[in-house]
């Protein structure tokens, strides 16, 4: 055990300290959510549910789900926007449930927080919206000009100075939301539907902008989003929220390739391409004999970390396999992604195909038959 | 002479329009403030102080100017020894104004998005913070013209009081345009009111769309 390790331990209770040295994963905990709980009054049901979640220093960490699964309630809480209604919230450790408006003002200077629709300050130009929370928080004059020139710098937007936030485009208008919230030098960064409201190719910038401050900084990045593809783009991990309870969780890659819950395969449906309809209309459910061509959903999971190996597969499935649609791509540098083949003239039964295309790939869905 | 006594008329409007006016400024905007952030989901949320007070805005808001003149007389001479003449005609006036810009001011505060009130929270701001940097200019705009209501609103009110003994346009008005059917007194009063509520509100229009940043 390191010095600082050690340092920690005295602070804590014994308990915590050994609980410390057998669970040394738990030391980069940076937010961990205890059986957290949050029932708004007049709803039977709970927004939130038996949470328990650990999100690591470093990582960027990904929260998903439909509209009302509990995503914002979830996230608010990290910065106490959103109080809970039972279970502990610890940041470094520490519980925050109990903290007074000062120890709340001074948690939420070390986390930032921008938002689906910006939350800037219409009648402040662009420097003084990022200026305003040094300003509240005491930084003398010459601090704070130089911090919010390095950090309109940082997000691109040197040229904007003086503008007002109606002048800009949504992008911009999310640069300046991210300056300001790194204004305090953050540890956590809580991003809500950050990219909900902009174009895809402006979603692409801001994503590269959030991963490149993820890499330089080291910033704890927190994002809820309904889109699978920003997840797919910038997470590490990932955690699907249903009706306020966890229904998965995991790396990003083994979610993608491997969706478990009904909720998640639903999310990940449009980021999978639809079957042409030619080839539905033709899908028959039964074999209608032993010759008919069988159509096999081949998915790939990225569980080694090497690309798929065609050759393999044809050489399993024997006779003639045409590829009708797939596809390929790497998600934390995993080959994840689908194939969609039928197999016709194969020395193998049916049964005998699939059994074989299962030592190939993950998952084997068998779609139908052609003749 | 008729220039003099216009001129005088003119000047005593400005006066009690003016001071009633800026009290009423001064005043309704901490009131606003007090009862937009004292509602519920406030960020000084305090129920009882936000009824009370509101019923208060309300009681005076909803007597005629007229009534509410004659009831306060007693009370104007308490404060300023006298029931006649302009200073007299200020303290009714100040009462009915600040209670009417309150109202329009707290209209304008509560249309500030609840988002840019969230972001200063995360951000880090005290709740007084949140005030001052981001309910009040958010919302100036919307103040400035409420003002500008309130000015041209105080100026038909202090009319009234001119026709019972507060000088004035309305005085002058009344006493040789009614009392003595003087038809060009009675006109030349009018165009100098509509000259003067038109500059106000040309103004007033001016301010409020150059402090509109969205």
């Amino acid at each position: 055990m390191g010095i600082a390790n050690a340092r920690v331990a005295l602070d804590a209770s014994p308990l915590e300290a050994v609980r410390r040295v057998l669970h040394p994963e738990l030391n980069s905990a940076h937010v961990r959510f205890i059986g957290l709980h949050k029932t708004y009054p007049g709803q039977d049901a709970p927004a939130l549910a038996d949470i328990d979640l650990t999100i690591q220093h470093g990582e960027i960490f990904g929260i998903i789900g439909r509209s009302g699964a509990g995503k914002s309630s979830l996230i608010r809480t990290i910065n106490r926007l959103e109080q809970p209604s039972g279970g502990r919230v610890l940041i470094d450790q520490v519980d925050i449930a109990g903290y007074d408006e000062d120890q709340l003002v001074t948690l939420r200077r070390r986390i930032g927080m921008i938002f689906q629709h910006f939350n800037l300050m219409s009648a402040k130009t662009v420097w003084q919206n990022v200026e305003l929370p040094l300003k509240v928080a005491g930084v003398p004059k010459a601090e704070r000009r130089r911090k919010v020139e390095a950090l309109l710098e940082l997000v691109g937007l040197q040229e904007k100075h003086h503008v007002y936030p109606a002048q800009l485009s949504g992008g911009q208008k999310q640069r300046v939301g991210i300056a300001r919230a790194l204004v305090h030098d953050p540890a956590i960064l809580l991003c809500d539907e950050a990219t909900s409201a902009l174009d895809p190719e402006t979603t692409e910038s801001i994503l590269g902008l959030l991963r490149d401050i993820n890499r330089r900084l080291g910033l704890t990045i927190v994002l809820i989003t309904h889109e699978m593809a920003v997840i797919r783009d910038i997470c590490h991990r990932v955690v699907v929220l249903e009706r306020g309870r966890v229904v998965e969780q995991g790396e990003v890659w083994e979610v993608f390739g491997d969706p478990r819950h009904d909720v998640s395969r639903t999310l990940l449906a449009p980021l999978q391409p639809a079957l042409p309809p030619s080839l539905l209309e033709r899908l028959l459910p039964t074999a209608p004999d032993a010759n008919a061509a069988l159509v096999l959903r081949l998915r790939i999971s990225g569980q080694d970390r090497e690309a798929p190996d065609l050759a393999a597969l044809f050489a399993a499935l024997g006779g003639k396999v045409s590829l009708l649609q797939g596809g390929i791509e790497p998600i934390q540098d995993r080959a994840l992604g689908q194939l969609v083949v039928s197999v016709s003239g194969s020395p193998h039964a049916h049964e005998a195909i699939i059994e074989r295309a299962r030592h190939w790939a993950a998952q084997v869905e068998v779609l139908g038959y052609v003749v | 002479m008729w220039f003099d006594r216009l001129l005088q008329g003119v000047i005593d409007t400005l006066l009690m329009v003016g001071v009633s006016s800026l009290i009423a400024l001064l005043v309704g905007i901490p009131l606003a403030v007090v009862l937009v952030t004292s509602g519920k989901g406030g960020i000084f949320e305090a129920p009882t102080v936000n009824r009370v007070l509101g019923a208060f805005v309300n009681l005076f808001r909803s007597i005629p100017f007229l009534i509410l003149m004659v009831a306060l007389i007693p009370f104007t001479r308490l404060i300023v020894g006298t029931t006649y003449g302009v200073w007299a005609a200020v303290v009714p006036l100040t009462i009915a104004a600040t209670p009417f810009f309150a109202r329009i001011a707290e209209v304008s505060l509560r249309e500030v998005d609840h988002g840019l009130i969230e972001a200063a929270q995360a951000m880090g701001c005290r709740r007084w913070h949140i005030v001052w940097h981001v309910l009040l200019p958010e919302a100036l705009p919307g103040i400035v013209g409420g003002f500008t209501i309130t000015l041209v609103t105080m100026i038909n009110s202090s009319a009234m009081a001119g026709a019972i003994g507060a000088g004035g346009l309305g005085d002058i008005a009344y006493r040789y345009g009614y009392q003595r059917f003087d038809s060009q007194i009675m006109l030349t009063v009018i165009v100098m009111l509509v000259v003067l509520v038109a500059l106000i509100q040309v103004s007033g229009d001016r301010l409020a769309r150059r402090l509109n940043k969205r």
